[in-house]
């Protein structure tokens, strides 16, 4: 078979593009690995709690330090990797458009695209949410853990989800105060071992609570909280008020599928993995066939899920290339759909295998 | 306009269980309004902002105070007029030594658009 000498173009430098790139590079296929930001790793350099799954997975390490490994091993590769490099277009021809440094302009033709351009946190509004001190969970933990800046001194976490529970974690850790974590549903979202983290902190955990509203004149100086009856509604005189100046929201996050749209590949709701995303087959491909999907824009999941997506795709891009003939591709990709069925399983875990092979089914009926 | 005393950095998270004590980073100066900040070589000016206290970074065109959200570039609350161009995010900009940093209103405006030279 001829080997394709355009380059395979990933997007987005975190854990599931890194992955993806470092795979393509390993095979021998040009690749060119792009990212709006000036750093490479995407949100892992964030993630100071140790991960969890098995030995093979990295169980126990810290997400900054798999980041560490990774550029490193990115960088011993050789992998061309294009920093302050925003892809703003890519049409079903696989024409990528980028602009470098805010300033460049540019267009190149890519054989393969692997989209690693993750999620988008959600937000909730109620009254005063626009107030200084109301700020998504993620924008706290990127000014502690990455700036080392505390936003606030007292806060109140809305979301008890793993970023909620972990976050509020984290900001105690760099020195805040913790008020509350509060929770609409009737039971606590995130996995034990970071909630009874925060609960031994002497955090109160409330769950069937929603925040009201928040009060203050410059900023946030209260929060409005009350319990919810089985429909999410606020129950009158269950209102209480809390001094904090800091309001995080961990609600959730949003596949980030503007470039997939741009090129054309089809989507579907998957509400338990985030919303709208482009619909995959087992090797990532969306439906438009050399366009693949991996890690958060595939499906709202962790970082180590996503690194194995990353993975499968960059092996598959680099056979359909040329570059890795069909049973070198099966014996590469049968080690990472093991490792990646392995993170599928338990309580947590068991929910995204299904809902990850409805998009599978999706995929096999729409576009076969 | 004769500048205002130095803005502290209070909130500067300098010793830390699993990240260690605060590493030490060239300083570079920038200016927030009249008032000089000492930033960290290579943090994004918000950042600088926020570990000296600023509160509020824009107003909307009704006067509505305004911060950050997202922190990471995708939802232009922390926009700054920035060495006279206004709508920078200033979560995603890093500083730059002398860099002018000023709360705009509305969508803000661009330096010398009312006769000033945007300084």
């Amino acid at each position: 078979m001829e080997r394709d000498t355009r380059p395979a173009v990933v997007v987005g430098a975190g854990p599931a593009g890194l992955c993806a790139a470092i795979e393509l590079k390993r095979a021998g296929a040009p690749v060119l690995l792009m990212d709006e930001n000036a750093k490479p790793g995407g949100q892992l350099f964030k993630q100071i709690h140790k991960f969890f799954g098995s030995q093979e997975h990295r169980a126990g390490v810290r997400g900054i330090e798999i980041g560490k490994d990774l550029l490193r091993e990115s960088l011993d590769l050789g992998i061309d990797v294009r920093l302050d490099t925003e892809v703003v277009g890519l049409d079903p021809n696989l024409k990528v458009w980028a602009v470098e440094g805010r300033r460049r302009s540019y267009t190149l033709d890519a054989s393969r695209v692997i989209l690693a351009t993750g999620a988008t946190e959600n937000a909730v509004p109620f009254p005063g949410w626009t107030l200084p001190g109301v700020m998504t969970a993620g924008c706290a933990q990127t000014l502690i853990n990455v700036h080392r800046v505390l936003p606030g001194k007292r806060i109140l976490m809305v979301g008890s989800g793993n970023v909620g529970v972990i976050v509020a974690y984290q900001l105690i850790q760099a020195g805040a105060e913790v008020a509350a974590v509060i929770e609409a549903a009737p039971a606590l979202g995130g996995y034990g071992v970071h909630t009874a983290k925060v609960r031994r902190a002497g955090v109160p955990m409330l769950v069937r609570t929603t925040i009201v509203r928040a009060e203050g004149n410059e900023g946030v100086e209260r929060a409005v909280i009350s319990e919810v009856d089985g429909k999410f509604k606020p129950l009158a005189g269950t209102e209480r008020t809390l001094d904090v100046d800091t309001i995080c929201l961990a609600v959730g996050l949003t596949p980030s599928i503007e470039l997939a749209s741009l090129a054309g590949c089809r989507t579907f709701f998957v509400p338990e993995l985030g919303g709208h995303m482009p619909l995959h087959d087992e090797f990532m491909r969306s439906s438009v066939p050399a366009v693949y999907v991996v890690g958060d824009i595939a499906g709202v999941e962790e970082a180590s899920t996503a690194m194995e997506e990353g993975r499968l795709a960059g092996i598959h891009a680099a056979f359909s290339m040329g570059y890795l003939d069909s049973g070198e591709m099966e014996r590469r990709t049968a080690d990472t759909r093991r490792r990646l069925r392995a993170l599928r399983q338990g309580v947590f875990g068991a929910k995204r295998f299904t809902a990850k092979e409805r998009i599978l089914a999706e995929k096999e009926k729409e576009c076969p | 306009m004769k500048p205002g005393p130095e803005l502290p950095a209070v909130n500067r998270v300098t010793r830390h269980a699993v990240l260690g004590d605060l590493e030490p980073l060239r300083e570079v100066t920038i200016w927030f309004e009249d008032r000089a900040v000492k930033a960290r070589e290579g943090e994004p000016i918000l950042s600088a902002l926020i570990a000296s206290g600023v509160g509020i970074l824009r107003y909307t065109k009704n006067g509505s105070p305004r911060r950050m959200f997202c922190g990471i570039g995708r939802c232009t609350d922390c926009v700054m007029s920035v060495d006279g161009v206004p709508g920078v995010r200033t979560c995603v900009t890093a500083v730059r030594d002398g860099m002018r940093v000023e709360r705009q209103e509305g969508v803000g405006r661009w330096a010398g658009e009312d006769g000033r030279d945007g300084a």
